[in-house]
């Protein structure tokens, strides 16, 4: 089945990044990416939904090439970030993952300072100036709205934060590298409402400065998130378009049935 | 019979098996006490052996273990780590990897008095290491490596898989990942491993028998290239080579190696509990 798939009206829109008949395969043969075609605007939310197995965890796996450490079997098409193919040969993947950061589903903070989490990253590029490493502390706590609940005490271990902290604690680690782009795969599916607020609610803030990919926990999540939206089942990209329209005017009929509960 | 009888007759049987393998332990270490305790003294501990070795010290004995184990160290704790780092870190599973894998279970398996004829061969005759710390220290490396090696990997693996992917998305390489946030995780797990070596190499008697370890010398060793003698081959000597030998000397020395060797667990103890109290915070 092969469904033309528009993209999104793009006046004056700059695309930050365009994923060209990608296509992914597992040795194992469990989740695969059949002829993915889609574009990313840039500081914008983008939302990228459906049920299980969909591979939208996969399709975002690739962006930053954290992939490369599973075992792929076969993979096919381009994905242009800035116009640059991210699979070419000479590609420096350690630079595109600090270009690309990434929020995984469970809030998984290293085993060190609230502080250390921040500056790991940094770090590792080389940053040692202790001015440029508070600046980028304060910053991105404070873009990830947990600098007031932690600034008097950045030097406590990270993993005494509550889990929804934790999370929080999670983008900044990534804000902290000043990415272009932020990948979130389901940030919010083990919080509580509230955490899950203040997440949402600082990804509105951030798609001013950043491109933000999202995997929803929930179709609800989805909605109330996306200013694109791309609706993934078994593998293909069903549809794709402004989330607003999407949302309410599907024009698929299993975008539709999904969104309205029929199955999922 | 009525199921809570069964019941409680099986737990009865059960704690009382458990009881059985803690007696063992607890009454070698009071017939030792009781046996060797009367001849410890400071001029026990520090002095020579003279008459025959019928009566005196045994430091010298001492000053060789502390020698052999810190040989022993040197040579098996870089490399079982390596090794351990490279099959948990880096090793695919392919043909190789089971190769090493096979030959770390088998090395396990081995007896102690095979390592001691093969350091015989390689170190002391083929290499030219003579009868001497040295070769010794390499011998029962040998022999504690798949210790080492096991229980680094198993500490290594404990580390959540997460931080590493968490270290890699924000621009970390292999090994920056693994110097700085698997390593130090994995540290109390190994650093255990590494001393239940080690005390099992301090306790060793057969890989020393014909590599290093010598019957009776008057001075403590000078360089890496004399033999020395050790606790546990002295004891063996002094509990069957030397005739009228008094049975307190002979006690009062496994006291020593018995000490020494509890000692090591002891610390082994303390870094895996002080490591559990941390990670809890």
């Amino acid at each position: 089945m092969s469904v033309l798939v528009p993209a999104p009206a793009a006046s004056g829109r700059t695309m930050k990044i365009q994923i060209e008949n990608f296509s992914l395969q597992y040795q194992d043969g469990t989740e695969t990416l059949r002829n993915i075609n889609l574009e990313i605007v840039a500081n914008a939310v983008t939302v990228l939904f459906g049920p299980a197995g969909g591979g939208k965890s996969s399709l975002l796996r690739c962006l930053n090439r954290l992939n490369d450490l599973a075992d792929v079997q076969n993979r096919s098409g381009r994905i242009l970030l800035d116009g640059q193919d991210i699979f070419d040969p000479k590609a420096d993947v350690i630079g595109l993952r600090r270009k690309v950061g990434m929020v995984f589903a469970r809030p998984v903070v290293l085993p060190m300072s609230i502080r250390q989490n921040l500056t790991y990253g940094l770090e590792l590029a080389g940053e040692n100036r202790k001015s440029r490493l508070d600046e980028a502390i304060s910053r991105s706590l404070k873009q990830a709205a947990l600098w007031e609940e932690v600034h008097d005490r950045l030097d406590d271990p990270a993993i005494a934060l509550s889990g929804g902290q934790q999370q929080r604690l999670c983008l900044a680690r990534s804000l902290a590298l000043q990415p272009d782009v932020i990948l979130l795969d389901e940030p919010t599916s083990g919080l509580d409402p509230i955490s899950t607020g203040k997440v949402e609610a600082s990804l509105q803030e951030l798609k001013k400065d950043y491109t933000i990919i999202l995997v929803p926990h929930s179709v609800q999540q989805a909605a109330r998130t996306a200013d694109y939206a791309a609706f993934f089942l078994q593998g293909e990209l069903i549809e794709f378009g402004d989330g607003k329209t999407l949302f309410t005017t599907p024009k698929q009929k299993k975008t539709e049935d999904y969104i309205t509960g029929r199955f999922g | 019979m009525n199921r809570n009888l069964v019941q409680r007759l099986g737990f009865g049987l059960l704690s009382f098996m458990a009881l059985l393998t803690v007696l063992p332990i607890i009454l070698v270490i009071i017939f030792i006490v009781v046996q060797g305790g009367s001849v410890i003294s400071v001029e026990f501990i520090t002095g020579f052996p003279f008459g025959g070795m019928r009566s005196g010290g045994i430091w010298p004995a001492i000053v060789g273990t502390f020698y052999l184990t810190l040989g022993t160290a040197i040579f098996s704790v870089p490399l079982g780590v390596a090794a351990a780092i490279y099959l948990s870190e880096y090793a695919s599973d392919n043909g190789l990897t089971r190769l090493i894998r096979l030959a770390i279970i088998n090395l396990s398996g081995i007896p102690s008095v095979v390592y001691g004829l093969f350091g015989l061969g390689l170190f002391v005759f083929f290499l030219q290491f003579g009868t001497s710390i040295l070769s010794a220290s390499l011998t029962l490396s040998i022999m504690t490596l798949p210790v080492i090696i096991s229980t680094s990997e198993e500490a290594l693996r404990a580390v959540p898989q997460a931080f590493r992917t968490v270290s890699i998305s924000v621009g970390a390489t292999r090994w920056q990942t693994i110097r700085r946030i698997v390593l130090p995780e994995a540290l109390p797990g190994i650093i255990t491993g590494v001393i239940l070596g080690l005390e099992r190499a301090a306790g060793e008697t057969a890989p020393i028998l014909f590599t290093g370890a010598a019957f009776f010398l008057p001075r403590l060793p000078g360089s890496p290239f004399d033999a020395t003698m050790a606790l546990p081959y002295h004891l063996f000597v002094i509990s069957t080579q030397v005739p009228e030998m008094p049975i307190q000397i002979q006690y009062g020395t496994a006291l020593v190696l018995i000490t020494f060797v509890l000692a090591m667990n002891l610390i082994a103890n303390y870094v895996r509990s002080r490591a559990r109290a941390r990670r809890q915070w």
